[in-house]
């Protein structure tokens, strides 16, 4: 794998950009792994490259029924920041912005990640009170947190509606300052280069039909692309999760739901950071291209279809125009949806499984990708020693069985 | 936007409904004698299928009356409705 580089960039040109590399491999498949990752999301080619990296565990494939990059990692709002409530989820997504601080570098391929600052506004004293406490808490666990007042929240987003007649007025924020964006695509495609730099085998259009067991240990799975023996594997297919516990005989506490988003047409820079605000249910932030990224939220209904309901979209605009009147004119580019896998706590599940050298890494809900990094990191961890990591150690499905549950509805900022 | 209909009402709008999650899930009756695997299978544990799925829901801004709804969660589409108590056709 040639590394990019000034040198690189300029000697390409000298033909014309037509003899790059390509990123990664598309190798057929082997019949048998040490460990095969499913899933070909962002988590699960963030695990993959920590196992080579981290454990030297490089007998590995990661199995994608579509492309890399067109499941969830391509279809979230790039936010990442790890302002969450309890003790657990906080050193969990901590983790992950820690990593992402060094990731470009680490995966030589430039993730774009842009630490703008992300605001949490609240609307209501009790809003005010719930952030005042998330806060403290955040700063009790060496995590940044400012609180600000609407005064404060004004002059850092001058287009923001101060007005105290407002229907829900901005009374504060909580502001992350580490907190921000990153590019979605660049990390499936920075941490795809560098697993398959270590000789992970990533493995598209090869979706998954069935997990082969003798008693109750793995032995392999019967793939699109044949069966392929192993007996690790790994599943982080959110959305599809209930899906490949059933072929387990598992049982999961999720529900697969449609969230959407929307993208606008390119503006000059106006907006410098992320917005966010549970109480109106709307956030936003502006790309490097110019276009207002909206995220809405979940339809109440389960559904597999990648679409949702436009009531939502209307409710999330809604709240987007109240709180910015100066966007009510810009036109909306696209519109998608994706599914998550909601948890009751709306926290996810990683760990072992009652079936031997079967791990699930799921239930992120609405927010998983600021965790990309952290989760392959801790789930490289738990496949490779065959027991959970202590930062995901209380992630484990047992939770919902000993009422142990990591309630993060407030943190997680929009209502799962 | 998904047009429901209501056995009482006939079809509206889905915004005047509000979602009750998976149908037929039945309180244990024993519940002294319940193991916490039991407990938690009944409280948290979904089917949440590909495919056809046998739900809840609750006419909010109508008649606010629970029925049952046969609906496919790919296409979305709904085969059927029928009243608590009924069996799914």
């Amino acid at each position: 794998m040639s590394r990019y580089s000034l040198a690189s960039l300029f000697r390409n040109g000298l033909s014309y950009h037509e003899n790059w590399q390509a990123a990664w491999r598309s190798p057929e498949p082997r019949t048998e792994y040490d460990v095969v990752i499913v899933g070909g999301g962002g988590h699960g080619l963030a695990t993959a490259y920590y196992l080579a990296k981290e454990h030297g565990i490089t007998n590995v494939a990661v199995l994608e029924k579509g492309w890399i990059g067109g499941g969830n990692t391509g279809r979230n709002t790039t936010i990442v920041r790890s302002n969450y409530l309890w003790d657990e989820a906080t050193h969990l997504y901590e983790k992950s912005i820690q990593l992402w601080e060094g990731l470009a570098q680490d995966l030589n391929y430039n993730v774009m990640f842009s630490q703008r600052g992300v605001l949490n506004l609240g609307h209501t004293l009790q809003d005010m009170r719930d952030i005042a406490r998330r806060v403290n808490a955040n700063r009790l666990n060496g995590v940044d947190g400012e609180l600000l007042d609407a005064a404060q929240v004004k002059a850092m987003v001058p287009i923001i509606n101060d007005s105290p007649r407002a229907r829900y007025p901005i009374l504060g924020a909580s502001l992350q300052r580490r907190g921000g964006t990153a590019r979605h695509d660049a990390v499936a495609w920075g941490f795809a280069r560098g697993a398959d730099a270590h000789g992970v085998d990533i493995l598209q259009n090869c979706e998954v039909t069935g997990i082969r067991r003798d008693g109750a240990q793995v032995v392999g799975v019967e793939t699109s692309r044949g069966f392929i023996r192993t007996r690790k594997v790994g599943v982080v297919a959110a959305g599809n999760s209930s899906v490949l516990a059933a072929m387990a005989d598992l049982r999961l506490p999720i529900e697969s739901h449609p969230l959407q988003a929307l993208v606008s047409e390119p503006i000059k820079p106006v907006l410098h950071t992320v917005v966010m605000s549970g109480a109106v249910h709307g956030y936003i932030s502006q790309s490097d291209k110019g276009d207002l990224v909206i995220g809405a939220g979940i339809d109440a209904y389960t559904g597999y279809g990648q679409r949702g309901s436009f009531p939502v979209i209307e409710n999330a605009l809604a709240a987007i125009v109240e709180l910015f009147p100066v966007f009510s004119r810009v036109r909306m580019n696209r519109q998608w949806g994706g599914i998550v896998d909601v948890c009751p706590d709306a926290c996810p599940i990683i760990g072992l499984t009652p079936i031997r050298g079967l791990y699930f890494n799921c239930g992120w809900g609405t927010g998983g990708f600021k965790a990309t990094p952290g989760s392959g990191w801790v789930f490289a961890h738990t496949i490779a020693r065959d027991r959970p990591h202590e930062l995901n150690a209380a992630f484990s499905i047992d939770r919902f069985f000993t009422g142990r549950l990591i309630d993060e509805h407030g943190a997680a900022a929009v209502a799962h | 936007m998904l047009l429901i209909e209501c056995p009482w009402c006939g079809p509206r709008e889905q915004s005047e409904f509000s979602y009750g999650g998976e149908a037929h899930i039945a309180r244990p009756v024993d519940t002294d004698a319940l193991t916490d695997a039991q407990w938690g299978d009944y409280l948290f544990m979904r089917k949440n299928p590909r495919g056809a799925h046998v739900e809840q829901w609750l006419h909010a801004f109508g008649c606010r009356r629970w029925f049952n709804v046969c609906r496919d969660t790919v296409t979305y589409r709904i085969s059927a409705v029928y009243k608590p108590g009924e069996s799914p056709p």
